[in-house]
């Protein structure tokens, strides 16, 4: 980035201490959605292992049941549920819906569109992804 | 492609694809996660023709999602008109491959080419 | 370039004293920014703006800052203060609850020089997307009222007027962090503020405008732009109502 430009650039994009849970989720979403990105290439490259018969499936899924194995695909799910859920949450909030509703400001000038509704949207989505990663993982390492 | 249009798609594959990918991950829970990854019932998972539709229209929908989620932040790090059709066409060819290799996988299994 | 300076003074019983950290950097022959530190004394009611002319009275004429109305009301002291954009007339010093007060350009915007950045950029998104009543029939003719609106119809836009183009929104922004062909928050709000407007008919080319892959879909919600405004305008709200209308929500 240039300094003509002044930008702050990846860093101060990604930077999610400055201004609260919003952009700590904001940042998530598009981590999660890389890493699910390069999850699903990835599945579908591990999947095609079925059209090498029984002993080229049996091959890769050794490769795959082993303890990293789990750990990884437990991290897969926590960023699928959160990048489900909070999805959902930022779809509604484009809609218009859990917004607010626009009214003549007063000071402090609380902004509405920065409210409860939202926060505990994304704390749920927090949680909701650290639950699903511990069933997860309960589900893979309890067989 | 309007960028509204773009963008009603990204919404739209996302919903859908919550909607089926629950359903993927229900089947691998209904016999025992172990179990159920065991060949022979991968195999019949892909032979039954509903469920092989079920995977290519997942195998749709997430890449359309994926890839178009992959040109949104590319586009937004960095700006030039090359760059900008670089990264359009070459998500877009990367969700044309990423399809057809998938989908290879789905009717060759399907069809009982292993 | 760190230079500390205080006032042997004659100031009043409650004054205490703050390290005031200023943002130095001339593009015409600096390679980049530095600091210098000096000691100011402040009072509770001590502004940012006001500490920083202290030192260009006192210590350092050539510090340059943008200011006016020194009443959150021109924008023009946008700047950052200890790491957020703020106002600097409407940031106290006593209300940052820091011994050290670190003032730096507002990020996303060309320097001229210290802690003044361009606004051309800024004023030209603003300007593209029609900040203006659009109609056919612009004239009244003689027997014809003016347009009156319902105190509803107003509500719907009155908190998005309030927008004094001060920038801080398209500092906060993280899309604007790296997107330079963005159009931004302060822009799409301002779009919001006209298509909402029951005397407006310019809805359609506003969306069209708006309708671009820098458009308004690269808005995500994050929220940053409505934390930082001084004003209660809320760009997020309003982009997001805005996109309803996109999306077929709102008609």
């Amino acid at each position: 980035m240039s300094q003509d430009d002044h930008r702050e650039g990846i860093g101060g994009m990604i930077n999610p201490r400055r201004y609260g849970i919003e952009r700590v989720a904001y940042l998530l979403m598009r981590l999660s959605g890389l890493g699910l990105l390069a999850y699903f290439i990835g599945h579908i490259y591990e999947t095609s292992n079925i059209l090498r018969g029984q002993v080229g499936w049996d091959d890769f899924m050794d490769l795959i049941s082993g303890t990293e194995g789990h750990i990884i695909m437990s991290i897969v799910i926590a960023m699928c549920v959160f990048h489900t859920v909070n999805g959902v949450r930022v779809m509604l909030g484009h809609g218009g819906m859990g917004v607010g509703k626009p009214a003549r400001p007063d000071y402090p000038y609380d902004p509405a569109s920065q409210n409860y509704k939202h926060k505990i949207g994304i704390y749920s989505a927090i949680v909701l992804a650290a639950v699903a990663m511990m069933y997860g993982l309960a589900v893979m390492f309890g067989e | 492609m309007r960028e509204s249009t773009v963008m009603k798609i990204h919404y739209g594959t996302a919903l859908a694809a919550v909607a089926l990918v629950a359903v993927h991950i229900l089947m691998r829970l209904t016999m025992g996660y172990a179990e159920s990854l065991e060949y022979e019932n991968v195999l019949a998972n892909y032979k039954f023709v509903p469920y092989a539709i079920m995977l290519e229209i997942i195998l749709v929908l997430l890449a359309v999602h994926g890839f178009n989620g992959l040109r949104v932040i590319l586009l937004e790090l960095k700006q030039g008109r090359l760059y900008e059709k670089s990264v359009s066409y070459g998500c877009l060819i990367g969700m044309i491959g990423l399809i057809a290799y998938g989908s290879r996988t789905i009717i060759m299994t399907n069809m009982g080419i292993v | 370039m760190a230079q500390v300076s205080s006032i042997s003074n004659e100031q009043s019983q409650t004054a205490k004293s703050v390290t005031l950290k200023i943002s130095r950097y001339n593009p015409e022959h600096d390679e980049s920014s530095g600091f210098m530190e000096f000691n100011v004394q402040y009072e509770k009611w001590t502004t940012v703006l006001e500490a920083i002319l202290d030192v260009k009275k006192h210590f350092d004429h050539s510090v340059a800052v943008r200011y006016s109305c020194r009443q959150a009301t021109c924008g023009s002291c946008g700047m950052i203060i200890n790491g957020k954009p703020r106002l600097a007339c409407f940031t106290k010093i006593s209300e940052l609850d820091s011994n050290v007060v670190t003032v730096e350009p507002m990020n996303n915007f060309p320097v001229i020089r210290d802690l003044a950045v361009k606004f051309e950029k800024l004023f030209d998104t603003h300007q593209k997307i029609k900040p203006y009543l659009i109609r056919d029939d612009t004239e009244l003719v003689s027997d014809e009222k003016e347009f009156l609106q319902t105190p509803e119809e107003v509500e719907q836009y009155i908190q998005f007027a309030n927008c004094i183009k001060c920038g801080l929104c398209n500092s906060a922004c993280p899309t604007m962090a790296t997107d330079s062909s963005f159009v931004g928050p302060q822009a799409l709000a301002q779009a919001y503020r006209y298509v909402a407007d029951s005397r407006d008919k310019g809805k359609d080319s506003r969306l069209k405008i708006i309708d671009d892959s820098h458009g308004i879909w690269r808005c995500h919600f994050a929220g940053s732009c409505s934390q930082v405004c001084p004003k209660g305008v809320d760009p997020a709200m309003g982009i997001q109502l805005l996109r309803g209308y996109m999306l077929g929500f709102k008609s």
